[in-house]
């Protein structure tokens, strides 16, 4: 397709070399690579935490490592993996290196604001990174009164301050892309000529920005009744345990969609990208992601309906749980519609895409089962809670993070990286993912409890089979970090518009100058306008 | 290897069928959809692979008919869902009246369960075949939680509280009993077995138990910890009189009605100033940290044993 | 909910040979105009202020949680309050806004003297609220009303008592805490006025602190009933 490809002469990783030119840039595209940086890092920390659990788990006596250290274990794979890089992943990296360029803007409303927060998530993962070093944590990550607050004899409180403190990050983040989407929108961008990622992230940021402090408040309020002994959560001074659960989960389970829209965000421009055709439903999209983002607030309950709620409650909850579905399900049907005489492709973004939407899929049903009072009864806190969430997590965050990261990756570094490889690795991670977690659904079933570190011996196969699963992802996950770091130096040069996708970030060079464009854009077109030649529309 | 790979918990309870019922209709419809979309996108995936590289698909924008349909549909469904789940909930939150009541307190990291007539059991819980059951718990510390998979009963044991779960046995054996609620070191420990016997085997079993049942032993406290000098069945005393109380209604000096439950007697014990019954004085000192979690439960069990005094001129 | 059409296109910038305007030198590369500008900070500001109101709200959700809970200890604890106290603070805290507002005012107007004037003294009014703030837990400490090992209430309500006195530290706290950093806002603001930076084109910087000022504010407006004045009606 290409023929000569040269090399922008001026763009924005040469625009100023050394520390300094990085530590203390206002560029949300240089920001976002700092990102990247960050987030790598922490997710193979909480990997290598993933990878000693399920060595311990492969045989069921604990005699791997001591009961104590594996309750470390698994508190750090999910403060890691939940506070450190799912939530940030997909806006801080791709968010900040896109949203202006989607939207025609040179930079985000709040330049100064990106760089603080991007040092704000560095300072709470060096205080999390510091209670690991000090001797771990064991609260687990959902860290219960009054076990974190009167019984826990380990770092607490350092830890808790990192995740405090880091949550300030995921606010101004949002905060920023709040302003940037409604104020600084090109000219002739309306909000429905938006792409689809720029809704997702929308969305996302109103959670990140109603529901973090919440949990912020929560982690003062643990802090300190676990200094001051003030009794907020403890029964014998007339506190409530159960009140900490609600705190709780009023943010975090409005989390997990700040974790998944920005991924459903990205798989919409890969299937629109990988079809050549605008998503299916373009509107009803758009509203699903608001829709998901509101009544994820309403649904917190579900986490607690064995936790000594009312059976009123209970209903209620349940019955938004099911609500709070419904706009997933439109997505899923859409994206498989756009697919309908679409001009499909196989590349490798487009095979992440085609993973995300399975296991989504299965991933969002088996929600439904948790939905069900009369079921979750019997399966919250086991294993198979634990299955969902990692398909949704692992099978949907992760897949649409890598399929984005390989989608812009050309964009973002002016690179190709081998195709070979990379389908390889999608493939792998494929099979792997499901090997690890899909016997974990049964093993849910059978009544394996969560967070335990041994088990009875009829549980052995079911966890011999996900431990198996679970070495083959680690590889697939290794191999892209090594060609995509190979392709920096030696890869072959990308064009202004490798895939022949229609989009603002297509039309300036890779990678894009500083200002992202040599003039700001005019939009005429509707989004994903791919007409009947591959060219699209540049401005 | 099917055959070594187990799928189903055991089905010892009444409630075990009706939750793998709803079980396998979730996994129906969860198949249905999962195959559905993943044969579509594999489908499409090669009947309109990309041909050329510069083609592109069609230009189909949406069909509001095919939204309202996909949005529906998934919804009517949810809600068949949802009404199922919560009729099996419903029959799991409400025992029946006439249940077999045992103690049961979770402390880290070891189970104590305190049948009625004072069997002590720890970590092992026996219980007879056939008998609706009911499981009244709290916890000495931290949040734990009775799980039994075989029966499909789960719930979290509260420190300060009092929770219950119920299950009525529908086959005899040893079953798994695990803390469903990370509570420390060792909760991966916190496990034990409930034995559900035939009844003739369980009344043998019961009749070796120690002296003094539950109730017996809260009345040697009442007088010990000298409740009855405010307390007593004349009515002439300091406090209310107790007999015949539990289970009915109180009027407080509030103004508000309440029943007199566990949770009552437990709270006029530890906190007696919380509610004052209508008419009488709020000078009933604590017992906060002078009696511990058994002598409650020995305490509440005596003060459910005390008859309505007879009806009398006073 | 979705805006009109955005702005229109940007105004070829003017490459004068003479020195900028201040309103140039204020107008960030990212931007178009000032009044985009403007438009994007102050939304940027209300943004966050809804954080906070998020995150005073979980707090004031547990207070009210244990207050229904636990009514006469509450009350009873709550008049252990210093109310004259209490509401001399107010009194300070509401007139604080006002020059806050005149402040504005003042910047709007470009009146350079008027604004630091009505800057200072809102600081001024700001640091006799902490001031106040801090002789009533001088009060509370000799009282043995804080809580831990020293804490002493009639044994009645003793429990709930030090729940309402850790609730009320906690949440006097966190605002006294927001009002320290108010205050360091005010100065910076300050300097600003004086270096000249802040001109009736470009005063929304003012406009924003003043935004957080009377925020900070009405959160006291929610605590002072909540804590001081429960059951201050007669029995």
């Amino acid at each position: 397709m290409s023929s000569t490809v040269l090399s922008p002469p001026r763009h924005y990783l040469n625009d100023g070399y050394g520390v300094k030119s990085w530590l203390l840039t206002r560029d949300h595209k240089r920001i976002a690579l700092l990102y990247l940086a960050g987030v790598t890092f922490f997710f193979f920390v909480g990997g290598a935490m993933a990878v000693l659990i399920r060595l311990e788990l492969a045989t069921p006596p604990g005699d791997l490592v001591s009961d104590e250290t594996y309750n470390k274990l698994f508190t750090m794979h999910g403060v890691m993996m939940v506070f450190f890089f799912l939530i940030p992943a997909i806006p801080a990296v791709i968010g900040n290196f896109l949203v202006p360029i989607m939207i025609g803007a040179k930079d985000l409303a709040l330049p100064k604001i990106n760089l603080l927060s991007w040092y704000i998530y560095m300072v709470g993962g060096l205080f999390t990174l510091y209670a690991l070093i000090a001797g771990g944590v064991d609260t687990g990550w959902t860290f219960y009164a009054p076990f974190s607050t009167a019984s826990s004899t380990t770092n607490v409180i350092p830890t808790a301050l990192g995740i405090f403190i880091t949550g300030f990050s995921s606010i101004l983040t949002g905060l920023n892309f709040i302003v940037t989407i409604h104020r600084m929108r090109a000219p002739g961008m309306t909000w429905f000529r938006m792409p689809l990622f720029l809704w997702s992230i929308y969305a996302t940021s109103l959670i990140n920005v109603l529901g973090t402090p919440v949990i912020a408040i929560t982690i003062l309020l643990v802090a300190a009744e676990r200094l001051f002994h003030f009794g907020f959560f403890n029964p014998a001074l007339g506190g409530d345990p159960v009140l900490f659960q609600h705190l709780f989960w009023f943010y975090s389970h409005p989390a997990v969609y700040i974790m998944v829209l920005p991924a459903m965000g990205v798989i919409s421009e890969l299937v629109a990208a990988g079809c050549r055709k605008p998503v299916f439903g373009y509107t009803f999209v758009a509203f699903a992601s608001l829709a998901i983002a509101v009544v994820g607030f309403l649904v917190w309950g579900h986490h607690m309906f064995v936790a000594g709620e009312s059976v009123y409650a209970a209903l209620i909850f349940s019955i938004l749980s099911f609500i709070v579905a419904v706009p997933s399900a439109v997505k899923v049907f859409n994206w498989t519609a756009t697919m309908y005489q679409g001009a499909v492709s196989w590349e490798t973004p487009m095979l992440y895409a085609y993973g995300f939407i399975g296991l989504f899929t299965i991933g969002g049903l088996t929600g439904l089962f948790l939905a069900a009072i009369g079921i979750d009864v019997h399966v919250t806190d086991t294993y198979f809670v634990i299955a969902h969430f990692h398909y949704i997590m692992v099978g949907g965050t992760i897949m649409g993070y890598l399929g984005g990261l390989h989608f812009w990756w050309p964009k973002m570094t002016g690179r190709l990286y081998n195709e070979g490889l990379a389908k390889v690795s999608a493939v792998i991670i494929f099979v792997g993912f499901n090997l690890t977690f899909f016997p974990q659904f049964s093993l849910g079933y059978l009544g394996m409890p969560r967070r335990y570190h041994a088990y009875p011996p009829e549980f052995q196969v079911l966890n011999v089979l996900s431990s198996a699963g679970a070495s083959i992802l680690g590889i697939g996950y290794l191999i892209p970090m090594i060609y995509l770091m190979w392709s920096l130096r030696y890869g072959r040069l990308a064009g202004s518009n490798p895939w022949g996708a229609v989009g603002l970030e297509w039309t300036t060079t890779s990678p894009p100058p500083t200002e992202n464009f040599e003039t700001t854009p005019v939009v005429t077109w509707e989004a994903y306008d791919y007409g009947s030649t591959v060219e699209g529309h540049v401005a | 290897m099917w055959t070594g790979i187990p799928l189903f918990p055991e089905t010892a309870s009444t409630m075990a069928s009706r939750v793998d019922a709803l079980y396998l209709f979730l996994l129906g419809v969860a198949g249905f959809f999962s195959l559905l979309i993943a044969g579509l996108i594999v489908f499409y995936a090669v009947r309109y692979r990309r041909q050329s590289p510069r083609s592109v698909g069609a230009t189909i924008h949406g069909s509001v008919t095919l939204e309202l349909t996909w949005t529906i549909i998934p919804f009517l469904i949810t809600m068949v869902i949802f009404i199922w789940g919560a009729s099996v909930f419903f029959a799991m939150a409400r025992p029946p009246d006439d249940t077999l009541d045992i103690y049961v307190v979770g402390k880290q990291w070891m189970w104590k369960f305190q049948h009625l007539d004072g069997q002590r059991e720890i970590n092992e819980l026996h219980v007879p075949l056939g008998r609706p059951t009911k499981l009244i718990m709290t916890s000495e510390d931290v949040i734990h939680d009775v799980f039994v998979p075989a029966f499909r009963v789960k719930a979290d044991v509260l420190p300060g509280r009092y929770t219950n779960i119920w299950f009525q046995p529908t086959k005899a054996g040893r079953y798994h009993l695990f803390c469903a609620e990370y509570c420390g070191t060792r909760h991966s420990g916190m496990i034990g077995e409930v034995v559900v016997m035939e009844p003739t085997e369980y009344q043998a079993w019961l009749s070796g138990g120690p002296e003094g049942s539950l109730a017996e032993n809260g009345a040697k406290l009442f007088e010990s910890l000298a409740c009855n000098t405010c307390h007593r069945p004349d009515a002439q005393g300091r406090g209310p009189t107790l007999d015949g109380l539990f289970g009915k209604m109180v009027k407080l000096q509030s103004g508000e009605t309440i029943t007199a439950d566990e949770a009552y007697v437990r709270e006029s014990i530890l906190n007696p100033s919380a509610k004052i019954t209508a008419g009488y004085q709020p000078i009933m000192p604590t017992f906060q940290g002078l009696v511990t979690e058994e002598q409650l439960l020995e305490l509440i069990e005596y003060v459910k044993s005390l008859q309505a005094p007879p009806v009398a001129a006073r | 909910m979705p805006d009109a059409a955005p702005h229109a296109l940007p105004d070829a910038a003017h490459h004068s040979l003479s020195q900028p305007t201040q309103a140039e030198v204020a107008l960030a590369h990212q931007f178009d105009s000032l009044e985009q500008q403007r438009d994007a900070t102050t939304l940027g500001m209300w943004v966050f202020l809804v954080t906070e109101v998020l995150f005073f709200g979980g707090l004031f959700t547990v207070y009210s949680v244990y207050r229904s809970s636990y009514p006469e200890a509450f009350a009873a604890a709550s008049h252990e309050l210093d109310i004259l106290l209490g509401t001399i603070n107010t009194v300070v805290l509401i007139t604080s806004s006002l020059t806050m507002a005149l402040a504005v005012h003042a910047a709007k107007v470009g009146q350079r003297k008027a604004l630091i004037a009505f800057l200072v003294v809102t600081m001024l009014l700001g640091s006799a609220f902490l001031g106040i703030k801090s002789v009533e837990y001088y009060h509370k400490f000799v009282e043995h009303h804080v809580p831990g090992p020293g804490f002493q209430f009639e044994q009645e309500y003793f429990r709930h008592a030090q729940l309402f006195f850790s609730l009320y530290f906690m949440m006097t706290g966190l605002h006294a805490l927001h009002m320290v950093i108010g205050v360091g806002i005010m100065l910076w603001m300050v300097a600003w006025a004086w270096r000249g930076t802040i001109t009736a084109e470009y005063y929304s910087p003012i406009e924003i602190s003043g935004l957080y000022w009377h925020f900070v504010d009405i959160v006291w407006i929610f605590l002072f009933p909540l804590l001081y004045l429960l059951g201050r009606h007669a029995h």
